[in-house]
C-alpha cells in the first residue's frame, strides 16, 4: 500500500509505481506494475472508470488471436499505415493485447456470445470494461485517487522522482514521491466536445516534454468522425448506413453522380467538402429492420441524440457535423524509445493515448480497434517497465529531499505574471486545428501563418499565465492545448506532402522519400526533425 | 448536456458528485445535487446509469443547454432510458452478454 505520511498530514504520499489517469491505459498499467510487486498509485483527474474517451463508448478491439493467420493480418493492415508503422510493434501489440483479454475472461468479464457458441472478446462495451477494471485495480491493491488532478512531474535532475497535483474540490495541494511514472493521460481533443473528450487536454504531452522527452506523429490530428449536429456522439459506426443530402434535401453525389452514401468510407471526403459548404442532413436508411434493432441495442448511446431530440433516423433527415477528435483518433504522441514505452528520460513511461500510436497505425487512424488494443498492451509492458525501474532505483528513497517540480506554462510563467484571458486563448488555438477547411484539408501557406499565430500564443502563456487554487488544473489544461496545437501544426507544416488523414490540397501526392516519422521536440522553441531508420529498434534508455 | 435533477427521485447518495468525470455537481445542505459547472459537461450520460434512482437527465445537445423541463422529462418517459436500453438497473452495470455490436461489426465490412 502506498503511505499516507503522518507527520505532514494528507498532502504528501509515496509509491513505487505513479500512475497519471484512469483510462483503460491507466488501468492496464496499475494492474500490471501491482502484479510485478510494486506498491501502485492511480491519480484521475476525474473518476476511475468514467473518464476518458473509452467509458462512454463501445469499442471494438484489435483481436488476432496467435496462430499462423496472425502475420498475415498484421502485413495486411500495415499496409494501410503509410508505411509509417512497425510491424514488429503491431505484432507484440495484437499478443500482448490477446492475452490481456484471454484475462478478462478469466476474471469473468461478461462477453457476449457469437452464433458460433463462442466468446466474442473482440468488443468492449466501455462503461462496463472500465467499471470491471476499477474493481480489478482495486482488488490487486491499487490505492486509487480520484478527482486528483495531476499538474506536474517531479524531477531529481536525473530521473523523474513523482508528481504534484492538487485536490479538485478544495483546490489542497498534493505531492507524491514515485520511484516511476506512467503518463496515461490520454490524448488532446482541443476542448471539442465529443464522447469523453474534456479530460483530454494533452496533460501528459505537456508534462513529458517538459520533462525532456519528445513527441512523435503529431502531423497526424485530421481524424474527424460525423455526429449529430450539437451532439457528443463522434461515432461513425451507424453512418456506415447512411446517405448524404443538402439543406433542401437533395441527394449529394460524388464525382461520378452517384449518391453519398456510407460516412466512414470513401465519401467522407465529399461529406467535408459539402460541410465546408453549408449544412449537410443525413439518413440512416440503408440500414435494414435488423440492423436497425442491431444499432439500437448495440449502439444506444448513439441513439440518445435522436430520440431526446424526437427524430427517427432511419426515416427523418437530421443535420450532422465532422467533429474534430485531435489526437484522441489521430496517431500522435509522446514518442517512445524502449520496449516497454519508456519515453528516453529515466522513470517516466507512457501509455495508451497519451503515446504516439504511429507505431502501430502510422498516418491512419487507430480509432477504435487498434487503440483499444493498444491501451491494454503499452499499459501492461508501461506498468512493468515502471515497475522494475522503481525496484533498481528506490532502495535508497533518498531522492525525493531533492526532488524540484518540473511546471512552467500556467504555474510558473517565464516573465510577469498577469491576467490572461483563457476563453480568447482557446477560441485562438481551436481556430486553427478545429475547422475542416484548416486541418481536414490543409495547405502549406495556411500552415506557416497558422504557426506563426501559435507562437505568438504560446508567447501570451507560457510567459503570463499563472492559475491560482482550483483553477491552476484550467490553467494547465489551456497550457497543453495551445502547446499541443502548436506541436501539431509544426509537424503538418514539416510534411510537405500529403499522407494518410494529412491532406495537403497544395501537396496531394505522398512522397516516397518522406516515409519517415517526424519527431517534434520544445517547447519555447519547437524544432521538427525524421527520425532516423531503426531509431526504435536500437535505443535503450538506461 | 446535464440539465435534471429529479428532487423527488434523488436519494441524496452522493454518486453522481462521485462518477463525474468533469466534477459538474456540488451538493446542497440536504445532500441534494447542484449542477454546479454545467458548461464542463462532456455529455458522456454516464451520471445517468450510474445513479441508482434514474433521478437525473441529460440532454442530448453538447455545447449548450436545451432548456427542457422536469415535467417534459417525466412526461417522455425519459428518466432512465439508456440505463434500460443497455441493460444497468438501480446503477448496476449489465447486458454486456447480450450486446448484439459484433453483428455490426461483421455487417460493417
Amino acid at each position: 500500500m502506498a503511505v499516507r505520511s503522518a507527520s505532514t498530514g494528507s498532502d504528501r504520499l509515496q509509491a513505487d509505481v505513479l500512475v497519471i489517469g484512469g483510462g483503460p491505459a491507466g488501468a492496464w498499467a496499475a494492474f500490471s506494475a501491482a502484479q510485478a510487486g510494486a506498491k501502485v498509485v492511480l491519480a484521475d483527474k476525474g473518476y476511475f472508470g468514467t473518464s476518458g474517451a473509452t467509458a462512454p463508448s463501445n469499442t471494438g478491439t484489435w483481436c488476432v488471436p496467435p496462430g499462423e493467420g496472425r502475420a498475415h493480418v498484421v502485413e495486411r493492415r500495415w499496409q494501410r499505415t503509410g508505411g509509417l508503422a512497425e510491424p514488429r510493434w503491431m505484432t507484440r501489440c495484437v499478443d500482448r493485447a490477446y492475452e490481456s483479454l484471454l484475462r478478462l475472461v478469466e476474471w469473468g468479464y461478461p462477453f457476449p456470445t457469437d452464433d458460433t457458441g463462442q466468446l466474442y472478446i473482440a468488443n468492449l462495451r466501455g462503461p462496463d470494461y472500465m467499471r470491471f477494471m476499477r474493481r480489478q485495480v482495486q482488488k490487486a491493491g491499487v490505492v486509487i485517487l480520484d478527482h486528483h488532478p495531476v499538474l506536474e512531474l517531479l524531477s531529481d535532475g536525473e530521473a523523474v522522482t513523482g508528481a504534484a497535483g492538487i485536490v479538485r474540490a478544495t483546490g489542497a495541494d498534493w505531492t507524491i514521491d514515485a520511484g516511476a511514472v506512467v503518463l496515461a493521460t490520454g490524448g488532446v481533443a482541443f476542448f471539442e466536445r465529443i464522447l469523453g473528450g474534456t479530460g483530454l487536454t494533452g496533460d501528459g504531452y505537456l508534462m513529458a516534454v517538459e520533462a525532456g522527452a519528445s513527441l512523435s506523429g503529431m502531423e497526424f490530428t485530421g481524424k474527424y468522425s460525423l455526429a449529430p449536429m450539437n451532439s457528443s456522439l463522434n461515432k461513425g459506426l451507424p453512418f456506415r448506413w447512411a446517405s448524404f443530402f443538402g439543406p433542401d434535401g437533395r441527394p449529394l453525389l460524388d464525382r461520378d453522380g452517384h449518391p453519398l452514401q456510407n460516412g466512414i468510407g470513401a465519401a467522407e471526403k465529399d461529406v467535408a467538402r459539402a460541410l465546408i459548404r453549408g449544412p449537410v442532413l443525413a439518413r440512416l436508411d440503408l440500414a435494414d429492420e435488423a440492423l436497425q434493432d442491431w444499432l439500437l441495442k448495440g449502439q444506444p448511446n448513439c441513439f440518445l441524440p435522436y430520440q431526446r431530440a424526437g427524430i427517427d433516423p432511419f426515416r427523418d433527415l437530421f443535420e450532422v457535423t465532422l467533429k474534430a477528435e485531435g489526437t484522441v483518433r489521430g496517431s500522435g504522441g509522446i514518442r517512445l524509445a524502449t520496449d516497454d514505452c519508456g519515453v528516453g528520460v529515466p522513470g517516466l513511461y507512457a501509455a495508451g493515448d497519451a503515446a504516439t500510436r504511429e507505431l502501430m497505425a502510422g498516418a491512419s487512424s487507430g480509432g477504435g480497434a487498434i487503440n483499444a488494443s493498444w491501451a491494454i498492451a503499452s499499459g501492461w509492458w508501461s506498468g512493468h517497465g515502471a515497475a522494475q525501474h522503481a525496484r533498481r532505483r528506490c532502495a535508497a528513497a533518498a531522492f525525493r529531499h531533492q526532488s524540484k517540480p518540473l511546471g512552467r506554462a500556467g504555474l510558473r510563467p517565464s516573465a510577469a505574471a498577469r491576467p490572461v484571458d483563457q476563453a480568447a486563448v482557446v477560441e485562438a488555438v481551436r481556430s486553427e486545428v478545429i475547422p475542416l477547411d484548416r486541418n481536414y484539408f490543409r495547405n502549406g501557406p495556411h500552415l506557416d501563418a497558422a504557426l506563426a499565430r501559435l507562437d505568438g500564443v504560446w508567447d501570451e502563456v507560457s510567459g503570463h499565465l499563472v492559475g491560482e487554487g482550483r483553477d491552476r488544473l484550467r490553467a494547465r489544461e489551456v497550457a497543453a492545448v495551445t502547446a499541443s496545437a502548436r506541436w501539431s501544426v509544426a509537424a503538418a507544416a514539416a510534411r510537405g506532402e500529403s499522407r494518410g488523414m494529412h491532406r495537403r490540397t497544395d501537396r496531394p501526392e505522398t512522397d516516397p522519400a518522406s516515409a519517415r516519422r517526424l519527431i517534434v521536440d520544445g517547447l519555447d522553441v519547437v524544432a521538427v526533425r525524421p527520425e532516423a531508420e531503426a531509431v526504435i529498434a536500437g535505443e535503450r534508455a538506461s | 448536456m446535464i440539465e435534471i435533477v429529479s428532487e423527488q427521485r434523488c436519494i441524496r447518495c452522493d454518486i453522481c458528485e462521485r462518477v463525474c468525470p468533469a466534477f459538474v455537481f456540488d451538493r446542497d445542505d440536504e445532500g441534494l445535487p447542484v449542477i454546479a459547472r454545467q458548461d464542463d459537461c462532456q455529455t458522456c450520460y454516464l451520471c445517468e446509469i450510474y445513479c441508482p434512482t434514474d433521478a437525473l437527465f441529460v440532454a442530448e445537445r453538447a455545447d449548450g443547454p436545451t432548456g427542457i423541463t422536469l415535467a417534459e422529462v417525466e412526461a417522455r418517459g425519459l428518466f432512465g432510458t439508456y440505463a434500460r436500453a443497455l441493460g444497468w438497473s438501480r446503477g448496476r452495470a449489465g447486458g454486456t452478454e447480450a450486446d448484439p455490436t459484433h453483428r455490426l461489426r461483421v455487417a460493417q465490412v
